[in-house]
């Protein structure tokens, strides 16, 4: 038997179809605190032109977002603000920690600045450097869209697993407090000169 | 207003042993008072000597400062508004008295510099219209800025709830 569709008539899954519409149109909520956030601006600005990936739409309303840049250090006061943010945005979600300073703390290892935001949003992508280019930025960018098309659902359920609800493994002897203990460092072997 | 205008118009009203006035090598000029005088000092030097500006008010803590005797030293920055000049007046507080009377009665401008330094060091000052903290959250607990608080702080910074990704 023949079957015959139109020229015009694509079939695939509705997750896929869900998830490439998602990931060419993200909606950036930019929470730029410190000199990344200027990185931030140049990335969508015509230089660097964030539009050609479909996320220039930068939009100051967390209700009208669903991708979080997290540009910058972020202290213990802010946090809340940043966490209530966070809740705020619509599902589907994600978040970009963007720069040394979001991702771990950076240089600021001191009393008020948090060190790391994964350890209280979840956090899909890590950009590097202090601050990172905006290519850098716009490589992120192009590696979320690849893991929104890979695992997105049209329910979102891939949010729901169980996996996604565990801290990240670097974090886990500081998060939970019955974690195994850290493995000895490696001895140092002082350096005798010939 | 000279250095010896200066010092003769305090040496007039507060007597010669009270205070200490000395020049840094840059001319920068240094006035140390008694702490239980600073409002008659501030006072003087306002309305008499031309200094009108409050700048700053800031504070320093010379725990395990080398050859310090005192705890603390409040720093009030004066300026004139007419000739540029400037003058650093210091007084000393020691614990466990750490109160000093508010300079807000003889500047406005006082009122959040002095809660600043309630903030970071814990200076208590009498007087002031509302003392509270002013960078930190309120529930904050101790004052960073002393040498004795730890550089990574007592786990306030991790002290929040984490948001799990089916939470959100």
């Amino acid at each position: 038997m023949d079957v015959s569709v139109p020229e015009n008539v694509v079939v695939t899954k509705l997750d896929s179809l869900a998830s490439w519409c998602r990931k060419n149109s993200l909606w950036p909520m930019p929470f730029a605190t410190a000199c990344c956030g200027i990185e931030l601006m140049a990335t969508g600005a015509s230089k660097h032109d964030v539009a050609r990936f479909g996320a220039e739409v930068f939009r100051f309303s967390p209700r009208q977002c669903d991708l979080m840049i997290v540009a910058g250090r972020v202290v213990m006061k802010m946090l809340p603000v940043l966490q209530r943010i966070w809740l705020q945005m619509p599902e589907p979600k994600w978040c970009i920690s963007m720069g040394a300073c979001a991702s771990t703390g950076g240089v600021f290892d001191t009393y008020s600045v948090v060190q790391g935001i994964d350890r209280f949003i979840p956090v899909d992508m890590y950009v590097p450097g202090c601050p990172p280019r905006p290519e850098q930025l716009i490589q992120a960018i192009i590696d979320l869209q690849d893991k929104i098309q890979r695992e997105g659902t049209l329910m979102g359920t891939e949010f729901q697993t169980e996996a996604r609800q565990q801290p990240k493994r670097a974090l886990l002897d500081i998060v939970t407090p019955q974690a195994a203990p850290r493995p000895e460092p490696l001895p140092i072997v002082p350096n005798v000169g010939v | 207003m000279d250095a010896n205008a200066l010092k003769q118009a305090l040496q007039q009203r507060f007597g010669e042993l009270a205070w200490q006035y000395s020049e840094s090598q840059r001319g920068q000029r240094r006035l140390v008072i008694p702490a239980s005088q600073l409002l008659n000092y501030l006072e003087f030097l306002r309305s008499e000597c031309g200094f009108d500006a409050l700048l700053d008010i800031t504070c320093v803590d010379y725990l395990h400062y080398r050859g310090a005797k005192d705890r603390f030293g409040l720093v009030y920055l004066l300026g004139t508004s007419t000739s540029g000049e400037r003058l650093v007046v210091r007084c000393y507080l020691n614990e466990p008295n750490l109160t000093i009377a508010s300079t807000v009665p003889l500047w406005e401008g006082a009122n959040w510099l002095e809660r600043e330094v309630f903030d970071m060091f814990g200076i208590v000052f009498e007087g002031h219209p509302d003392l509270r903290r002013v960078l930190l959250p309120e529930e904050f607990a101790g004052f960073p800025l002393r040498k004795d608080y730890p550089l990574r702080g007592r786990g306030e910074r991790h002290n929040f709830e984490r948001i799990s990704r089916s939470q959100s």
